[in-house]
């Protein structure tokens, strides 16, 4: 085979994982280069460094080691039966390539996966090699994500904690029967018990009151999976459903909703059709109000249509719009769980409206400047000066509070 | 009218002693003003013109009068404000410090108008100092001294100060200077200096690794998901002159519809010609047959696995079969596996296990001679945040998962078997048994194994009363050596 050059490399390699959501930076321990032999820093917050057209941000290098891939799942670009252009990085490669990038302050560290070559312990093997060369030869102390091969032993998974800061396996579909058709050489048991397996060893790393000497790390910024949404027939509420359990079971910190987005040489039993973008957009709000605003997943599920997410209006609303006795509710009285669950109202405008109704009783006006927009509140609260009257039971509530300006029909 | 003359736009210590001379001599908000030294000034023929260091007209004050204190968090507030672009924020600054006299909890009344105004301007300037991190990109150049990094940057707000330290604390081991109009940052590997303003042509105009970084961010984009808008939000034309990548954005926006349409209408095309050479096996080939009758413990290992009688194992990690030795004379059967046992894949692993290992041992059996088990092998649980409640499995679940527990008792053949609770009894039973009343009591088993039922250990657990406990921890222990006389 001829030997590609380095650019052509990363750009199929680059183009290869684009298809992983996840580009997350933040929730690691805090650390920085001083004192260091090398460069890097996490100071909690992530940072994306650049954003591209399609709205999502460039934190990491986010690449694969190859996309050569025995395994056949049928989404996958990278599948075993897809003709697509094929590359593979040299260890080094992608060592350099990551510090050339930090260095000129393009990114925040690096995220990489690969296509399963030779064995699953083969592949893994390969990415903790990358991790350990970046921390022990070079001592980088900027982020690390490491895409765990779930098949792999767990002994190269204990590795991966020690160097990386996050690791991931991706669940992939909702629903199992669906991961065996399109994913044959996949089983979620062993993508769960990897998970497990992460968890465990974070758990581990928490040092207890009274110990002096402190565990080693193990994947400081924990873990997150990915879910293709649109791929198989799951409705939301599964969906939904599903990502309770994992937050239940696992620990994670995030998971991705990824729309099932046509591929080049895609695969003939998929659905070929533009990215379904909305209806991932209020599955990530469902998921806020699952991790955030105190909601549980069947609760969500009671303001849907068919298992379906209303694509017109997110989520906290049509839940709002079902449950109109419990509104309106008083700004300056209700407790925050209930000030939560006013669509409009926002973690940090209710924690706002807390702290400063100590020492004001709220108007409208006021409630104005602690939040974004008074206008969508108004049929949900009662301020000082402001009650929403027969607005809250309005039978037209919801076309009210959806309205845009009138398009212009099509004459033809 | 009253004027401040500060040293430079972000001179906060000049503003913080004018300003607190001001309003102990009671000099209102709207007789007084700053003015940054060297700028165009616009005052009245008449202005008196102070510098902080002239002496002071309030030295005539009582000391007691001299004296006041702010909130720490107005300072806070202040430092930031003052980095704001707009000319005003003195002034506004000044008004809030005026007004702290008489309403003390100002700084947290955040729905005041002054209070929500300086809160907007800090905001901005600390997402302007974010986005600093973010959008720097140093080039590479070669002087006397060998390699280091320059970048050109132009921030909105005023704030190459406040984070360069954190270019200090990130490329600690590398000489660079951020370059802007504002003034520039200077780290030789030892020392933050902080030098004049600069301009555009100062700073190195290319770097021949960003041919490498367009090439990544071209094909990390995702044409099919054209969001235009979300990423001017986030990254706002005002920053694209200085970021390299950002020549890109028209030609890739142009070209996504094209892409994607080509996508969608290209029909699937046929497997490459090495596929069946290198595919991995299909793992659902070969799935085991859930309806034979196991042969051994691995087949029921194999079974429990791949099991569908029920919807548990949609939830669970794993299945968890029993474990302990074939020959085991003593079976106990627990409920279902709980949190620690389904992501270990081991029965008796967490809370529970170790009060029932602790029982055991008191008891004087050695758990090693046991094989342990559960009516369930599934978890069955409910999410809550970042837990997992666990449920009680219901009849219909316990029967389905029989299965597998008779296929255990079959194989290991035990002389008795304990069952935990009322679940594990209906499991063992066939029957649910009232389990304070025939505890520690021998029944007759169809196999004509004896069963024994007592509690199981997490009721051991939920007792909050001391004393309450201890007695259930004798009675299970009890009814340990209940279980074990029978056995001999």
């Amino acid at each position: 085979m001829a030997r590609l050059d380095l650019r052509k490399k990363l750009s199929i390699l680059a183009d290869a994982a684009k298809y992983d959501a996840s580009c997350s930076s933040s929730g690691t321990s805090k650390r920085d280069s001083v004192g260091g032999k090398g460069i890097g820093s996490t100071e909690g917050m992530g940072i994306c460094h650049a954003y591209t057209p399609d709205g999502r941000c460039v934190s990491l290098l986010k690449i694969l080691l190859t996309n050569f891939c025995i395994y056949d799942c049928a989404y996958c670009i990278n599948r075993a039966s897809s003709n697509v252009e094929r590359a593979r990085f040299d260890v080094d490669e992608v060592v350099d390539l990551t510090l050339n990038f930090y260095r000129r302050n393009y990114i925040e560290g690096l995220f990489l996966s690969s296509g399963v070559i030779r064995t699953s312990d083969y592949t893994m093997e390969q990415l903790v090699l990358v991790a350990k060369t970046l921390r022990e030869v070079h001592d980088f102390r900027g982020y690390i994500h490491l895409k765990l091969i779930p098949e792999a032993d767990p002994k190269l998974v204990e590795m991966a904690g020690l160097y990386a800061d996050r690791l991931s396996a991706n669940i992939e579909l909702p629903r199992d029967e669906a991961l065996a058709r399109l994913a044959p050489q996949k089983d979620v048991g062993v993508i769960k018990k990897a998970m497990s397996q992460v968890r465990l060893g974070v758990e581990a790393a928490k040092p207890g009151k009274r110990d002096k000497i402190k565990p080693p790390k193990f994947a400081p910024g924990g873990q997150s999976t990915q879910l293709i949404v649109g791929a198989d027939g799951a409705p939301d509420t599964e969906i939904l459903d599903r990502s309770a359990s994992l937050y239940g079971g696992y620990g994670l910190r995030r998971v991705y909703y990824s729309a099932f987005s046509p591929i080049p040489d895609s695969s003939s039993i998929l659905p070929l059709s533009k990215p379904p973008l909305m209806r991932e957009h209020r599955l990530y709000q469902a998921d806020w109000l699952m991790r955030f605003y105190g909601f549980s997943a069947p609760e969500i599920g009671e303001a849907t249509d068919g298992g379906m997410l209303d694509l017109a209006i997110d989520p906290k609303l049509a839940w709002a719009l079902n449950k109109r006795a419990q509104f309106p509710v008083d700004v300056n009285r209700a407790p925050r769980e209930m000030l939560l669950r006013v669509p409009g109202l926002g973690v940090k405008a209710t924690d706002r409206i807390v702290a400063v109704r100590r020492y004001r009783t709220l108007r409208l006006e006021d409630v104005g400047r602690l939040t974004r927009s008074v206008e969508k509140l108004r049929p949900w609260i009662t301020a000082l000066d402001w009650t929403p009257g027969g607005l809250t039971d309005a039978v037209d509530l919801k076309a009210r509070l959806t309205t845009r300006a009138p398009e212009q029909l099509s004459l033809f | 009218m009253r004027t401040a003359v500060l040293t430079s736009e972000t001179d906060f210590e000049g503003w913080r002693a004018a300003a607190r001379e001001m309003r102990l001599a009671g000099v209102e908000p709207a007789a007084g003003r700053f003015v940054v030294e060297g700028a165009a000034v616009q005052g009245g023929l008449f202005e008196e013109a102070a510098k902080f260091s002239d002496p002071p007209a309030t030295l005539r004050c009582p000391r007691k009068e001299r004296e006041f204190s702010v909130p720490k968090a107005f300072v806070d507030l202040a430092r930031e404000v003052i980095l704001h672009r707009s000319a005003d924020r003195f002034d506004l600054l000044y008004r809030l410090l005026w007004r702290l006299r008489d309403e003390p909890d100002l700084i947290k009344v955040i729905s005041d108008r002054d209070v929500a105004d300086a809160l907007e301007r800090a905001k901005n300037v600390s997402r302007a100092s974010h986005k600093m991190k973010a959008f720097v990109r140093f080039r590479q150049v070669e002087d006397a001294q060998g390699e280091a990094w320059v970048a050109w940057f132009e921030p909105p707000h005023r704030v190459l100060e406040k984070t360069a330290p954190f270019f200090q604390r990130r490329f600690t081991t590398m000489r660079w200077s951020i370059l802007t109009p504002d003034g520039s940052a200077h780290w030789d590997r030892e020392r933050l200096s902080f030098g004049p303003p600069a301009t555009r042509d100062m700073a190195p105009a290319e770097d021949e690794i960003e041919e490498f970084w367009k090439t990544y961010y071209a094909s990390t984009f995702n044409p099919a998901r054209l969001k235009v808008k979300t990423m001017q939000a986030e990254m706002a034309k005002g920053y694209w002159k200085n970021l390299p990548e950002a020549a890109l954005i028209p030609e890739l926006v142009a070209a996504s519809s094209v892409r994607t349409d080509v996508m969608v209408a290209t029909p699937a095309p046929e497997p490459n010609v090495r596929f069946a050479r290198v595919v991995a096996r299909d793992l659902h080939a070969a799935r085991p047959d859930v309806e034979a009758v196991a042969d051994s413990l691995a087949d029921v290992e194999r079974g429990v696995q791949a099991c569908r009688r029920c919807p548990l194992y949609r939830d669970a990690t794993q299945g968890v079969c029993g474990e302990g030795p074939k020959t085991a004379r003593l079976m106990i059967v627990g409920e279902q596996p709980g949190d620690q046992e389904d992501l270990a894949g081991r029965p008796f692993v967490g809370p529970a296990g170790q009060v029932l290992d602790a029982a055991l041992e008191e008891a004087g059996i050695d758990r090693s001679d046991v094989y342990v088990t559960n009516a369930v092998k599934h978890f069955k649980h409910e999410p809550q945040g970042k837990r997992r409640l666990h449920k009680t499995p219901n009849a219909g679940e316990v029967q389905a998962c029989r299965w597998w527990l008779d296929a255990e008792r079959r194989l290991i053949q035990p002389k008795v078997v304990l069952a935990l609770g009322a679940t594990a009894g209906l499991a063992v039973l066939g029957r649910k048994p009232a389990v304070m009343q025939e505890r520690g009591r021998a029944l007759a088993l169809d196999d004509g194994s004896v069963g024994l039922v007592t509690v199981h250990p997490s009721y051991l657990l939920r007792l909050p009363d001391v004393a309450a406990k201890a007695e259930a921890r004798r009675g299970l222990v009890d009814d340990l050596i209940a279980t074990q006389r029978l056995m001999s």
